[in-house]
């Protein structure tokens, strides 16, 4: 079991290195950056409501959490469906321990994808905006906030990613998520939302997650502008281990389904949907 | 040499005995819904033999090998491939098959060597005595011809050369048996022939047993020990290429000159037609070619018979 491990990571670092080393995909982590830099030069006068505290921190340490959750979701539902598409998920299977290589490599490439994207917005985010501290509480918070996030987020996408027959239809996910997000307060403090919005945020992990990464960035006196003036560490913790555990409990029997329905004529099927929508 | 191969990890690679089948079919069935595609198919495969599954499309070749492959669930019959049921095989059943299918297109963004070596070494594990595996790396690219497009990025490859390192990589765990679909679509001359050098080497030197589709009736004739013609749902004929013929009542054609003039002439029984040529006209008789039916007629006869009898 730990050759297979040893395996998938070498098989994650393998492509990871392929990602940042292709100009198409450093581009698509740098643009967010990008849309981050526009969005705090423009707000940069303005204030958290009721501190003096500049707001630009706030939606700095926001977009890390929509970014994690992007991947954690989105990127793990894509790559399963382009995997499925173009027969590396058929190779996995016609390897032996294949699969689990292939599902070990997906998740360092996910993680190591969002800590990239997360990298590329924190960066010139802190020449941009003040307060943003990390001190030795902040980074204890992070290494179980972070891992936790992923675990809530990756087996669900790839779920979702075993759900979707191909790329095209799996992009469509995109929406819920980018709704979900503008509703978490991430950008803005949810406290300036309608109650029932609050409350269905508070479902999704998006919140918690921003909540989490502000407890760590942010300095305390801030804690009085987030709801119940507490950081809740608590219930992020409780949260985000019951979407983990709703993952992990639906994903293998979901994943292997999938896995037993992939053959030769699967995937050549599949191409030859793909091709006649492209010729069409 | 027994010994050793068992003090191994318990139950893994222990090699296939000479005379045990390595593939054994029984009455195996398969419905999509109410469309019958197999009805029944039998046939045997031994240690080390090159079967050739020839038949139109649609008959459900790719079907079997998908089977026996253990990517898809049959409908019924019974199917041994390697001593285990495909259904319930497990990692280190696995380990011992290669397989090839008619179109890849997965990690384009790998190199060639850095795939290959990564797929390799998930089979160390099940390496045995008699069968070291994975197969080194440098080797395997001299072997498939892909040594100097070791350090190439897999989406540049020609179409020629894709195929190539798909043989390579169903391969690299030194199968004990190996699937290949249609493997030589999309090869020039040269490659033919080098992957049919492959295919004799892999016999020969490694005791391979190897089950491939094709439509290249040249080629099926070149490399098959025994071809099974699959049509009608069944296995409409099989033997080598050489029974078959025979088993088509093949008349056999013969060509002749006399005094300047052409004869052509069909009988069941060449030889004795042909002495009594001889015996008539003796020294008269030139430019004798006496020609059995060719793969292709004996093909074209029996499989024209099975859908005449599946009506």
């Amino acid at each position: 079991m730990i050759r297979v491990v040893r395996l998938g990571l070498s098989r994650g670092l393998i492509e990871l290195r392929q990602t940042v080393s292709s100009g198409t995909d450093l581009f698509g982590y740098f643009l967010p950056a990008v849309f981050l830099v526009i969005a705090l030069i423009w707000m940069r006068d303005s204030t958290i409501p009721g501190t003096e505290f500049a707001l630009g921190a706030h939606s700095l340490v926001g977009s890390m959490a929509m970014l994690i959750v992007i991947s954690g979701l989105m990127s793990m539902m894509q790559y399963l469906t382009m995997d499925r598409e173009d027969g590396t998920l058929l190779r996995a299977k016609a390897t032996p321990n294949g699969m689990t290589g292939y599902l070990i490599g997906k998740i360092v490439l996910v993680a190591g994808v969002a800590v990239i994207s997360c990298l590329f917005v924190l960066v010139p985010g802190l020449f941009l905006v003040d307060g943003l501290t990390l001190g030795a509480d902040g980074l204890l918070v992070l290494l179980w906030l972070v891992p936790l996030a992923f675990l809530a987020t990756m087996p669900l996408g790839a779920v979702l990613g075993a759900l979707f027959e191909n790329p095209r239809q799996a992009s469509l996910m995109m929406l819920p998520i980018i709704g979900l997000t503008a509703v978490s307060g991430v950008f803005y403090p949810i406290t300036a939302l309608a109650g029932w919005v609050q409350g269905v945020a508070q479902v999704f992990p998006v919140y918690w997650l921003g909540l989490g990464l502000r407890s760590a960035f942010l300095p305390d006196a801030l804690v009085a502008a987030e709801l119940g003036g507490t950081w809740r560490h608590l219930e992020t913790f409780g949260v985000l281990a019951a979407w983990s555990v709703a993952g992990l409990a639906l994903a293998p029997g979901i994943l292997r389904r999938m896995a037993r329905r992939e053959s030769g004529s699967a995937v050549a099927a599949r191409r030859e949907r793909a091709m006649t929508r492209m010729t069409v | 040499m027994n010994e050793t191969v068992l003090a191994g990890e318990a139950g893994v690679g222990r090699g296939v005995p000479i005379d045990e089948a390595v593939i054994e079919v029984r009455d195996l069935r398969m419905s999509y819904g109410p469309k019958e595609v197999l009805t029944g198919v039998d046939f045997t495969a031994h240690r080390g033999e090159v079967l050739v599954l020839l038949g139109p499309n649609g008959a459900g070749k790719t079907t079997t090998i998908e089977i026996l492959e253990g990517f898809r669930r049959r409908s019924g019959g019974a199917v041994r491939v390697l001593g285990v049921d495909p259904e319930q095989g497990a990692e280190q059943w696995r380990a011992r098959l290669g397989v090839v299918l008619q179109s890849w297109r997965d990690h384009s963004k790998w190199k060639v060597r850095e795939l290959l070596e990564h797929l390799g070494a998930y089979y160390s594990v099940y390496s045995t005595a008699d069968r070291p595996r994975p197969w080194p790396v440098d080797e395997l690219l001299e072997v498939v011809g892909l040594t100097e497009s070791a350090g190439t990025k897999i989406a540049r490859l020609s179409g020629g050369q894709r195929r190539r390192l798909d043989v390579a990589i169903g391969i690299v765990g030194h199968p004990e048996l190996l699937f290949l679909d249609e493997p030589t679509v999309g090869f020039d001359p040269e490659a033919r022939r080098e992957f049919h050098d492959l295919v004799h080497r892999l016999t020969d030197v490694d005791e391979t047993t190897i089950m491939l589709t094709t439509h290249d009736l040249d080629e099926a004739e070149k490399l098959a020990d025994r071809i099974l013609i699959l049509s009608g749902g069944r296995i409409a004929a099989a033997g080598s290429a050489d029974e078959l013929s025979r088993q088509v009542s093949g008349e056999t054609e013969i060509r002749w000159t006399r005094d300047g003039q052409r004869f052509v002439h069909s009988a069941a029984e060449a030889t004795g037609f042909v002495r009594e040529l001889f015996r008539q006209h003796g020294d008269a008789i030139g430019d004798l070619e006496v020609r059995r039916s060719s793969l292709e007629e004996t093909y074209m006869k029996l499989v024209r018979e099975a859908e005449g009898s599946a009506r």
